[in-house]
């Protein structure tokens, strides 16, 4: 495991030298000086717990492995495994497009059904109140017997995990309309199809966000469990495989591209809610 | 300022100009936690076609609920109402309501809001000039891209007026719809209101706490009584217009209106 240390040496090393010739040139560098001095107190904070890493770890070994892995260590995981871990992004990614967007897609037009239709409603509700808080897990021997496939049932343990809050906070969203918007638009001749589509669904597309952003975090978090149905390949597999074989580098370093892949789905989502919620106060 | 082009299609395609009201020993009352609270009580009126009447009236006395029954937003507790001899089961397109609180979608801008009466009805393409005429009409073109939360409160309800006139409507129910402008437009709009309901023939019924608007756009003033309201009296007078706030006659009946009102002359 100690394979990579001349390398992470070597690249914080590198990047300690590009500080160092940074310093005396920031003030004079245009509009990336105010981006580095924003920044500044991070890379600050990256570089002391690097370091703080480095010595709890593989200097003093106060946390042992291989419960611990020194950065070196993880470093080394994305060397000698890198074209295993690219693989399985590719899977998981492939995955979670499928289960999320089905899942939300699903979840919208419930919530939509739900929040408008009272028959509806009193008949949805509280199947949707019990499934919600049972754990995707439990729903694994039911979709291998529905599902032909493991991928297909994967794909619905994600699907699930996104449709749930969505489906929740769009029939919370649509059912709190203001009763006057829809006077408007029946005074105006509007029918309910034309209500749905022009008021009830732009009125509570603030609350849909808020299910969006719960279901891409839910949606990560199932991803392991998901993976768990006899897949080949993907990041959650790679982390069972590995931590049955106590490989703990290679786990973290796993979980760190999936902390950094949804992490880099949040701003995405929220550069959508910002076009499509433009009219909010103080959106403009 | 095109108005011309919110003159009425032509006839046929977009109905009566103006409708006749008939209400009907109308009482209404809601239900509150365990108790009711009546509001309206075995109330008469009867509109002509093409008139314009205006309907004062203690605050909570049940003017907006008298305009939600005849727009068809709600049914009566009792009684019955008829347009043109027709009762009133539901909102129709043919009469317009400008709510009291100007009610507009946060998520539209002002030009899709007014277009809202021609979308709904599938009339947008063919008659989207009539949005533009529209906002010419109470002043607001330059908004036309304008969020509700970017307008004044007067400009609201500017924006309120325009969404009912763009669909022709044969009556307009207006619940004080001038009553948060600032005096100017107000008296600006007074006189457009005058013009297009000249103009257009429709019947109007004006909703007003303001004794004078109502003497200077009406022909017919009804006042209602306290809760549950009932017609206390009416005036009738026929005045050409534009009219003057110091025409002699009009002043006595200010006077014999607010004296009814129960308020000092
Ligand atoms: N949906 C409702 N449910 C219960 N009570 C209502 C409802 N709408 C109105 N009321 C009651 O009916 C009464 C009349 O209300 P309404 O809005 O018609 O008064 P108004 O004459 O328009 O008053 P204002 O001049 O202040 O606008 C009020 O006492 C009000 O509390
Ligand atoms: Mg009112």
């Amino acid at each position: 495991m100690g394979g990579s240390t001349g390398l992470f040496a070597a690249i914080t090393g590198g990047v300690a030298v590009l500080f160092v010739i940074l310093s005396p040139i920031v003030p004079r560098l245009g509009g990336t000086r105010d981006l580095l001095l924003h920044y500044g107190p991070w890379f600050v904070a990256v570089g002391v717990w690097l370091a703080l890493w480095e010595l709890t770890t593989a200097k003093f070994g106060w946390l042992p492995k291989p419960f611990f892995s020194p950065p070196h260590g993880l470093l080394n995981v994305y060397v000698t495994d890198g074209q295993r871990l690219l693989i399985c992004i590719g899977y998981t990614l492939r995955l979670w497009t499928l289960g999320f967007l089905s899942g939300i897609l699903a979840g919208y037009a419930i919530g939509v059904a739900l929040g408008w239709s009272k028959r509806f409603s009193y008949w949805g509700m509280p199947f949707l109140k019990l499934i919600g808080p049972v754990p995707a897990t439990a729903w694994i021997p039911c979709t291998f017997y529905f599902f032909p496939t493991t991928f297909g049932a994967s794909v619905f343990i994600v699907a699930l995990a996104s449709g749930i809050p969505v489906a929740i906070l769009t029939a919370s969203g649509v059912s709190s309309v203001n009763r006057t918007f829809y006077d408007v638009g029946r005074i105006l001749g509007a029918d309910n199809w034309y209500l749905i589509r022009r008021v009830a669904i732009p009125a509570s597309t603030p609350h849909v966000f808020v299910g969006l952003f719960m279901a891409l975090y839910y949606s990560f978090a199932v991803l392991v469990v998901a993976e768990m149905l006899g897949a080949k390949y993907g990041l959650g597999w790679y982390i069972q495989f590995q931590t049955a074989y106590s490989g703990y580098a290679n786990v973290y370093a796993a979980l760190i591209i999936m902390a950094i892949l949804c992490a880099g789905l949040i701003p995405l989502l929220f550069v959508v809610r910002d076009r499509l919620l433009s009219w909010q106060e103080g959106f403009i | 300022m095109s108005i011309a082009a919110l003159a009425p299609a032509e006839p046929g395609i977009s109905g009566p100009i103006s409708m006749a009201i008939d209400v009907h020993a109308v009482s209404h009352r809601f239900s509150l936690t365990g108790s009711q609270l009546p509001v309206i009580e075995t109330l008469d009126l009867s509109i002509a076609p093409g008139d314009f009447v205006a309907l004062l009236g203690p605050s909570g006395c049940g003017k907006s609920t008298l305009l939600r029954l005849i727009a068809g937003l709600e049914r009566p507790t009792s009684g019955s109402i008829l347009a043109d001899g027709r009762p009133i089961t539901r909102p129709d397109p043919s009469r317009g309501l400008v709510f009291q609180d100007p009610t507009l979608f946060p998520w539209a801008s002002v030009w899709k809001y007014v277009a809202t009466g021609l979308e709904a009805r599938g009339r947008l393409r063919e008659e989207h000039e009539r949005v533009d005429s529209a906002l010419a009409l109470v002043g607001l073109e330059a908004f036309a891209d304008a969020y509700p939360h970017q307008l004044s409160g007067g400009m609201a309800q500017r924006a309120s007026l325009a969404r009912a006139l763009v669909n022709d409507p044969a009556l307009l129910l207006l619940d004080e719809p001038l009553g948060k402008l600032d005096s100017l437009t107000r008296l600006t709009l007074q006189a457009e209101l005058v013009g297009l309901w000249q103009r257009n023939g429709f019947t109007a019924l004006l909703v007003t706490h303001d004794v004078e608007e109502a003497l200077l756009l009406s022909s017919r003033v009804i006042v209602l009584s306290d809760r549950p309201a009932h017609i206390k009296a009416e005036f009738r007078f026929d005045k050409p217009y534009p009219r003057h706030r110091d025409d002699p006659d009009l002043v006595t009946l200010r006077r014999s209106i607010l004296a009814t009102l129960g308020l000092p002359t």
